[in-house]
């Protein structure tokens, strides 16, 4: 049994006319150890996605469950038990912390809201933890404005860490960080999840990070997702277009090896048209694409793409 | 050995200070028309705070305590403001990050290119409006008859900064500053707004200092690199030369750290390298800003902050250890 299983969920915002489809019919799984990437460019519904398999933001429709219970319908009450299990790291260490909290005030909040423990053992877990990412042994009783970026950033992950989960949607947790500090953060996450057999759902737009960093890939297109495979298959074998264009469009560090593919056309839109989403933007696109939408379909061992030519 | 004969902009010993803390040390770097530079470094490390020194925007309480900067054969630091007016906008252009900041909410788009030209040059409106026109097409803007009169609002993130150039380059600049101008966009447009930059730079044989800290855009799309590490220029290169064999520790740790999309690097097999520490540990130090998270520091590192040493082929690095690695310095210490 998958950790989380989603089951073809949408999110909307707005009522009546002005309805935004923001995740439009998308499942998929994730195993426990397994860190499933999510790329796609901005507005295409990522942030979202992960937002509503956390419950911040409520499904319209569709099933997720977590060690298979349908947590999709939940009330507050009966959702907080597996709101520990399930945490979340952000892009903004800066914007996600309470600048007149203490580091202490931050995490401790966490285990009290959860009823975890005695002020004795909350002290030593919370040291236990500030440890553990790396931060200085005096941090507790700083604020948020006296750690660089990356330290809030390692602050960020003793939040979500603190309960102990079995799952961190990670929202570009690197994207703000510069060069140098992007390193540490990855390779600390990378043996968080070794040591304490973390899943991750890793949202992001750079794919090169993605990479690295994921198991399994999922591409996501207008709310839709329009590919998924394990990251070694992705990169060999990419089949929707728009993966294509995606991995074209990345710049190559090496100067000698000059980008060739001309950059696809125009930009995400909301506006949905029938047919596939892709298709005003797709280089090969014909009137099949306009008129009919193509389906998620397996088109190889582990490898689904959305495309009627994949 | 000066590897520019005739520079267009050169920037000699620029000291930027604002109080309590020094932005710019020492900082020299030198750019030949039609050529793309890049400044790269990580954030607060004194690259933006570099380019509004040449366009003569910095905040008030900045203070240029030495340095030249000669545009052109002028010097920027002692021309007065009429002057300065009439280089900015004409001459010297300046796009930024945040297309949606840079643009006025309620103003048309054609109305706001359309003033460049008018500050500039003697234009009917009617003349503005179909130079406007040819402006929209020039940076790909679909359309363009109905789109100079939308408004910022009404663009998306990759059109907006289409116009932000426009308006740039509206009056043929000999030097574009670049501060940024992909980072938050997508990569597929970023991919198609910096395509155009490099099309419009060999159209108008328009030089580029390109700020950046994205490496892979600056192997794509730049010619010379300038890394800056706390304020200093800490290595100058060729781009194919720095990025088969960067010289100073840092271009080497920010080489090493990158995720290369290339690469076939995963988590399960390869380790990131790391730089450990970050720019804070700077904070107080005498000598080299890096030693605190240099793997090679020695004792007199610590001493004096090292010289930037000119090497052969244009090269220059601020590292004694490194430069004596590879050869004798080529010429005197510049700055």
């Amino acid at each position: 049994m998958a950790l989380l299983s989603v089951k073809d969920l949408h999110t909307r915002y707005g009522t009546g006319r002005q309805v935004l489809r923001a995740v439009d019919g998308v499942s998929f799984d994730i195993e426990r150890g397994e860190t499933v990437g999510l790329v796609g460019e901005s507005g295409c519904g990522k942030s979202t996605l992960g937002k509503t398999v956390l419950r911040l933001v409520p499904p319209a429709e569709g099933e997720i469950r977590l060690d298979g219970v349908d947590i999709t319908r939940l009330g507050d009450r009966a959702m907080a038990p597996h709101r520990r299990r399930m945490q979340m790291i952000f892009q903004d260490p800066f914007g996600s912390l309470n600048p007149r909290q203490t580091i202490r005030t931050v995490l401790d909040t966490a285990l009290k809201v959860h009823q975890q423990g005695d002020a004795g053992e909350r002290r030593s877990r919370l040291q236990e933890i500030i440890a553990r990412v790396g931060l200085p042994a005096d941090s507790p009783d700083r604020y948020p404005h006296e750690f660089s970026g990356g330290q809030r950033q390692r602050i960020g992950i003793a939040r979500a860490l603190v309960l102990q989960p079995a799952l961190i949607v990670c929202d570009e947790p690197v994207s703000a960080l510069d060069v140098s500090i992007q390193a540490q953060i990855l390779n600390l996450l990378v043996d968080l999840k070794r040591d304490l057999g973390l899943s991750y759902l890793f949202i992001s737009h750079d794919l090169s990070v993605v990479r690295y960093f994921a198991d399994r890939v999922l591409v996501m297109y207008l709310g839709r997702i329009v590919e998924s495979a394990s990251h070694a298959t992705l990169w060999r074998d990419p089949r929707h277009p728009y993966t294509k264009a995606l991995f074209a469009a990345v710049p190559s560090t090496d100067p000698t090896h000059k980008r060739t593919a001309p950059s696809i056309k125009g930009e995400l839109t909301t506006t949905i048209a029938s047919g596939c989403r892709f298709a005003s933007r797709c280089p090969a696109a014909t009137d099949r694409c306009r008129a009919e939408e193509p389906q998620l379909r397996s088109v190889g061992e582990g490898h689904h793409a959305a495309c009627h030519y994949a | 050995m000066n590897p520019i004969p005739v520079p267009l902009l050169e920037v000699d010993r620029l000291t930027v200070a604002f109080p309590g803390h020094v932005a710019v040390r020492e900082a020299s770097f030198a750019i030949a028309p039609a050529e793309t530079l890049a400044l790269v470094g990580e954030s607060g490390c004194g690259k933006s705070v570099t380019a509004f020194s040449v366009m003569r925007l910095l905040p008030p309480n900045a203070r240029v305590a030495s340095g030249r900067i000669l545009f052109d054969g002028n010097d920027l630091m002692t021309a007065s403001r009429p002057e300065m007016r009439r280089l900015r906008g004409r001459h010297i252009s300046l796009i930024q990050q945040e297309p949606m900041t840079s643009l006025n909410p309620v103003l048309s788009i054609g109305v706001q290119i359309g003033e460049v030209l008018r500050r500039h040059e003697r234009l009917s409106r009617r003349a503005t409006r179909a130079r406007v026109v040819e402006l929209l097409d020039l940076v790909k803007i679909p359309d363009a008859h109905r789109r100079i009169d939308d408004y910022p609002h009404n663009l998306s993130g990759g059109m907006r900064q289409r116009v932000m150039i426009a308006m740039a380059v509206a009056c043929h600049p000999k030097l574009l500053i670049a501060d940024e101008p992909t980072t938050a966009l997508d990569v597929t447009t970023q991919a198609q707004v910096l395509d155009l930059l490099g099309d419009l730079r060999r159209e108008l044989a328009m030089a580029v200092l390109l700020i950046t800290h994205d490496l892979g855009v600056v192997a794509q799309w730049a010619d010379r690199i300038a890394v800056m590490y706390a304020g200093r220029i800490v290595e100058r290169a060729s781009i194919v030369p720095f990025f088969a064999r960067p010289m100073h520790p840092y271009s080497h740790g920010l080489l090493g750290a990158r995720v290369d999309v290339d690469a076939e690097e995963h988590y399960l097999t390869d380790r990131l390298t790391e730089i450990p520490g970050s720019v804070g540990s700077a904070a107080g130090e005498t000598g080299c800003s890096f030693a605190p998270r240099c793997p090679m520091v020695q004792p007199s590192c610590r001493l004096a902050p090292p010289p930037l040493l000119e090497l052969a082929d244009g090269r220059a690095v601020a590292c004694p250890i490194t430069a004596a690695q590879t050869g004798a310095p080529h010429g005197a210490a510049v700055g």
